[in-house]
């Protein structure tokens, strides 16, 4: 589905990601793991578009998409919940969830869409007049994810989904991406500190360490692997 | 209470064309954070449009009358926004991501190319504005003189409000435009494609300040190249005055400071019409810096 061969990314001077490569097969949960700064946001932004790839292929169902505008790189079925959420919080929450379906023309798949988010975050239907910035963090987030899911996406990538939730908003917020990978057969690239979490919903990781990726392999095998289990599970 | 009245009308015909340029400042400073300084010259050259269009309008419509007005209204509105287009993409895309100090710079420039290349193309005396609309007598009540050109400015800057108001609350390129102005990096994360919503509010802007032009012109029929520097700076403060990015905000600014122009004309002395914004410009400043209706922006880091 996603493949990255040797991307290399930067922020004027400063490189973030020195080549790496991964590959994310379709229908699957992939995670993203490591220490605050090792380069998990700057590998989602670099795939969706936001930041320009310096070196290095981004193939999405097998296309090289690195150097695509951002909102083609979206008409292609990707869909990206950023860091820190980004909701429009001077829109209602209904007008975010059609900020989603942006580039939907049929009004019966909208519908559609808005249903099946409705029923998945029953909270956003009782909030859909509200301004978003109403909203309470995990209704944020809730939000956040339903937006994404509005642009039918083939492939979702989640940016800290957990953070600055209480450890019950991220259990069911959890339960909701395992639902829908299940359900609607998204692929999802999951980026996290949350490392345990993570590596518990996924079926296979990468460890990304100062902008390279040191580890890799199933989510179970990572698990029980002592390096991991000392730098990122708490010993 | 007649001399009160008739400067209250005074100032909201001159207020209403006021809001209208600042619109255009506040919408693009809501997108792109800066100031357009060359907006004042789109609402120049939107008075010369309707210069030049007034008599080939004229062989095709009777002239002076409403359908003429509307005619010349229409097409130089559509004429600007081609051009706020073509400054956007020629003047200001290129510099996308530079530092803010590099865009305004520019746009000075851009208002000194429009202003010079003004004086050039149209000549830099005075040009008397046909008239475009008879005038029609209306209401001597005791004293108070309202001009059908005066109705004409309110009832035109209404309807543009109307219709701006819903453009940008009910349409999906206006959704786009109110999310853009809060999260660009988001708004292109749904599928907006930036370039097109930036290039359509420069569109939007433009068309209302060259409506702004042809009212202005209507009211006061002496054009030149330079008449777009003072009401632009004026329309800059009443844009600041509501609330630079607050569109309510703009017109509210706009009305405000028309009036208190007549006002101070009218009981005061006109020598110090033109200080009048500036003077509002220094106290809202030090008093509200962020506008009557602005909200405070927390710097980002």
């Amino acid at each position: 589905m996603l493949e990255l061969r040797n991307l290399t990314a930067s922020y004027g001077a400063i490189t973030a990601l020195h080549g790496i490569s991964l590959s994310v097969p379709p229908g699957r949960i992939v995670t993203l793991i490591g220490a605050n700064g090792a380069g998990k946001t700057t590998t989602l932004k670099a795939i969706s578009g936001l930041l320009r790839a310096r070196r290095g292929e981004i193939l999405y169902d097998g296309k090289n998409i690195a150097g695509l505008p951002t909102h083609q790189i979206v008409k292609l079925g990707l869909s990206h919940v950023p860091e820190g959420r980004m909701i429009f919080v001077n829109l209602t929450v209904m007008e975010n969830l059609q900020m989603g379906a942006y580039l939907q023309k049929d009004r019966q798949a909208i519908q559609r869409e808005l249903d099946y988010v409705f029923a998945t975050f029953p909270r956003l239907q009782e909030r859909r007049q509200q301004i978003a910035g109403t909203l309470s963090g995990g209704e944020q987030q809730m939000l956040a994810i339903g937006r994404a899911l509005m642009s039918k996406p083939k492939f979702l990538m989640l940016d800290e989904p957990s953070l600055g939730l209480a450890p019950l908003l991220v259990k069911t917020i959890f339960e909701k991406i395992i639902e829908i990978n299940r359900q609607q057969g998204i692929t999802i690239l999951l980026v996290e500190q949350n490392a345990n979490l993570a590596l518990e919903v996924s079926h296979s990781g990468y460890v990304l360490e100062t902008g390279k990726i040191t580890l890799q392999g199933d989510s179970a095998a990572l698990r029980r692997n002592p390096q991991v289990r000392s730098a990122y599970l708490g010993g | 209470m007649t001399e009160f009245l008739q400067q209250l009308i005074n100032g909201l015909a001159f207020g209403s064309i006021l809001a209208l340029i600042a619109l255009g400042y506040t919408m693009v400073y809501g997108i792109l954070r800066f100031i357009n300084f060359a907006h004042g010259d789109v609402f120049m050259l939107g008075a010369f449009a309707g210069f030049y269009l007034a008599p080939k309008i004229a062989r095709v419509l009777p002239t002076p009358s409403i359908g003429s007005g509307l005619a010349v209204l229409f097409a130089a509105m559509l004429i600007c926004a081609a051009i706020g287009v073509v400054i956007e993409r020629f003047a200001y895309r290129p510099l996308r991501g530079r530092p803010k100090l590099t865009v305004l710079i520019t746009a000075i420039g851009v208002s000194l190319f429009l202003e010079y290349t003004g004086q050039f193309v149209f000549g830099a005396a005075p040009k008397s504005f046909p008239r475009l609309i008879p005038d029609y007598p209306i209401a001597h009540v005791g004293g108070l003189s309202v001009t059908s050109d005066q109705i004409i400015v309110l009832s035109v800057t209404g309807l543009l409000l109307v219709a701006l108001r819903f453009i940008v609350l009910k349409t999906k390129i206006g959704m786009a435009m109110r999310a853009l102005s809060f999260n660009p990096e988001a708004a292109a994360l749904m599928g907006v494609n930036t370039d097109i919503v930036i290039s359509f509010t420069f569109a939007l802007g433009s068309a209302l300040a060259a409506a702004a032009g042809i009212l202005f012109a209507i009211n006061y029929p002496a054009i030149d190249p330079l008449m777009g520097i003072l009401p632009g700076l004026k329309a800059f403060v009443a844009a600041v005055l509501g609330g630079i990015g607050n569109l309510p905000g703009a017109v509210l600014g706009g009305l405000i400071i028309g009036v208190t122009e007549a006002f101070v004309s009218g009981y005061i002395s006109s020598t110090y019409r033109d200080a009048i914004a500036f003077g509002v410009l220094i106290l809202i400043l030090l008093v509200k810096p962020s506008g009557l209706l602005g909200k405070k922006e927390v710097e980002k880091v």
